[in-house]
């Protein structure tokens, strides 16, 4: 870094930016647009009655709230996973922390007809549930269940590093001090952790929002019970419903764009504040 | 310069959906939970990841197998299925090309250069990962659609974008966007110009440059990218249903197919063809773990 940072010796950056636009322009924004524009041909009070329609209403609280549910669990169960990845030596333990990436990797099709087959009545889980009487596939159990899979590398990648990361004085300063283990635990790690929990936490929120493949197999699809959001936009296109389509889409679209606004705002603040603490 | 760097790979680390480095053993030391406490946790832990992901994925093989080998191999002959196998090939072929020479390019504008707007790009490129892949189908299908803006002038010229190759290699390239780029622009960012300026400032051409002082650098992230851009290609779902029309021997891809079988209840033939794709995962996984083997060598010894 020695002498005046000129703006920059390299060629290239003409051709590379409008490749990069063009590219993104045509496949992403242009379409995108087009789904706002879209909207445009209902009116303000048909788009309101679209999407508060009984129908959207319950596909909209199912996907949102069944994600919100599943993303809790997933942060439990990524929390206490990263724990004994990071923390423990047991046998196998590099195979599962690879076995962890499995959901991401899976194609969603597969996970959706595989883990239908497990809770199916039949099924090797399915069964012994259903004589406790328990029903997972075909209820909104089994869309929850499903969101559960495909959430759980979020919470653990995210949170990982930190906690490989994290000063092994700072336990040990807090140990000298007199707290006892748990203390450390929940007053000393937990909060170092809390910004990579946060953001797992909303990406498998974001994920399970407006996933389709791997719930639609379980879910048994009755329209105000076990009908997801994503699912009613496939049933109003192929009902050539288009506007109505596209109404419940921006629902969704916005509201995801929101999450990612929070999530941002969530990591400026943990890099401040990692700053601020380093 | 430093601190930008780490900040850049945390934020970076962050999000990405794939972001494990194979973490180093904690040291054994003192701050560690009573032995009762370490086994209810460790027992938690690996019951629910075999719960969740362990059974369905033995599943899948055992239910493809559930028959014999001869019923298995006549699964994946059938016409039906061949035709799938080619045609996600081909889909794939085509959207992971289309994005890798995106990708190097946004990765060449963003890390070697400076320019205002460069935090909304980043955003922007990411957008895809936070669209349901319902709606990245939609999108197109508004586009090329009998009701959609190009879908009568397309109608008129007798041109088949929707429910035909291209709107499935749109649907499939869209959702798969950011991984190259998103792989390549942290890397090539945390290893900055020095290197290209030497070597434009000794007479070589920007693109021989390119290929033979960055492209070396960034080999491993660009395989890296590449890998979790073919797998999601492969298996892509939703999008691709949407603009597919499911035109049997035609418009199915393997994951649309697995879906028809399974619904008509030809169990064999379904997880027959979820074999494949689960083999895919189970091979893009196994990749990336030497990958990333390759990426930390790559990378200069920090202490942290």
């Amino acid at each position: 870094m020695r002498g005046a940072p000129k703006r920059s010796a390299l060629p290239g950056f003409g051709l590379t930016m409008g490749l990069t636009l063009t590219w993104l322009s045509l496949l992403i924004l242009i379409p995108l647009a087009g789904l706002f524009i879209k909207t445009t041909e209902l009116s303000f009070t048909q788009f309101v009655d679209t999407v508060t329609s009984n129908r959207t209403l319950h596909a909209l609280k199912i996907s949102f709230g069944l994600a919100f549910l599943a993303a809790l669990v997933n942060l439990v169960a990524g929390l206490l996973i990263v724990w004994a990845l990071v923390r423990y030596r047991f046998p196998g333990r590099r195979i599962f922390d690879a076995i962890v990436d499995i959901p991401f990797a899976l194609p969603t099709a597969v996970a959706g007809v595989a883990l239908t087959a497990l809770f199916a009545q039949k099924g090797w889980l399915g069964a012994p549930l259903a004589e406790l009487g328990i029903k997972v596939a075909f209820t909104p159990l089994g869309i929850f269940i499903a969101m559960v899979f495909i959430g759980i590398p979020f919470v653990v990648r995210t949170v990982q590093p930190v906690l490989i990361d994290l000063e092994v004085e700072i336990e040990e300063a807090a140990a000298c001090l007199g707290a006892n283990r748990w203390q450390t635990v929940t007053r000393v790690i937990l909060p170092s952790l809390t910004p990579a929990i946060l953001t797992g936490f909303a990406l498998a929120f974001a994920r399970a929002v407006g996933e389709y493949g791997s719930v639609i197999f379980i879910a048994g699809n009755l329209p105000n019970v076990s009908e997801i959001a994503p699912l009613l936009i496939v049933i109003r296109l192929s009902e050539y419903r288009y506007a109505d389509a596209t109404a419940i889409a921006v629902v969704m679209l916005v509201t995801s764009f929101l999450i990612i606004f929070v999530l941002n705002r969530i990591q400026r603040w943990a890099q401040t504040r990692a700053l601020a603490v380093g | 310069m430093t601190l930008v760097t780490i900040e850049t790979s945390t934020s970076a680390a962050a999000v990405q959906p794939f972001p494990s480095r194979v973490a180093p053993l904690a040291r054994r030391d003192a701050r560690t939970e009573p032995r009762l406490v370490r086994g209810i946790i460790i027992t938690l832990a690996l019951t629910f990841l075999t719960v969740f992901v362990v059974l369905p994925l033995a599943l899948v093989f055992l239910e493809a197998f559930s028959k014999g080998v001869g019923f298995y191999l006549k699964a994946l002959a059938d016409p039906e299925a061949l035709a799938a196998i080619w045609l996600t090939l081909v889909t794939a072929a085509i959207s992971v090309s289309l994005n890798l020479v995106f990708g190097v390019a946004a990765a060449w504008a963003i890390a070697k250069f400076e320019f205002r707007g460069k935090t909304l790009l980043i955003t922007l490129i990411d957008l895809p990962f936070s669209v349901s892949p319902v709606i990245s189908g939609l999108v197109f299908v508004l586009l090329f659609g009998a009701q959609g803006f190009f879908g009568p002038w397309l109608m008129a010229h007798g041109i088949h974008v929707l429910f035909a190759l291209p709107a499935i290699v749109l649907a499939t390239a869209f959702v798969t966007f950011p991984f190259v780029a998103r792989e390549l622009i942290p890397l090539m960012q945390e290893q900055g110009s020095q290197e290209e300026e030497a070597a434009i400032s000794l007479g070589a051409s920007g693109w021989r440059t390119f290929l033979l002082v960055t492209l070396p650098n960034v080999k491993w992230g660009l395989l890296y990218g590449v890998l979790l851009c073919n797998a999601r290609a492969m298996g892509e779902f939703g999008a691709v249903s949407v603009v597919s029309g499911h035109i049997r021997g035609e418009t199915n891809t393997m994951p649309l197919l697995v879906e028809i079988l399974y619904n008509e209840y030809q169990l064999v033939g379904a997880f027959a063809i979820a074999s494949l794709l689960a083999f895919l995962a189970l091979v893009t996984l196994i990749v990336k773990t030497i990958l990333e083997g390759h990426l930390d060598e790559g990378q200069p010894a920090s202490d942290d």
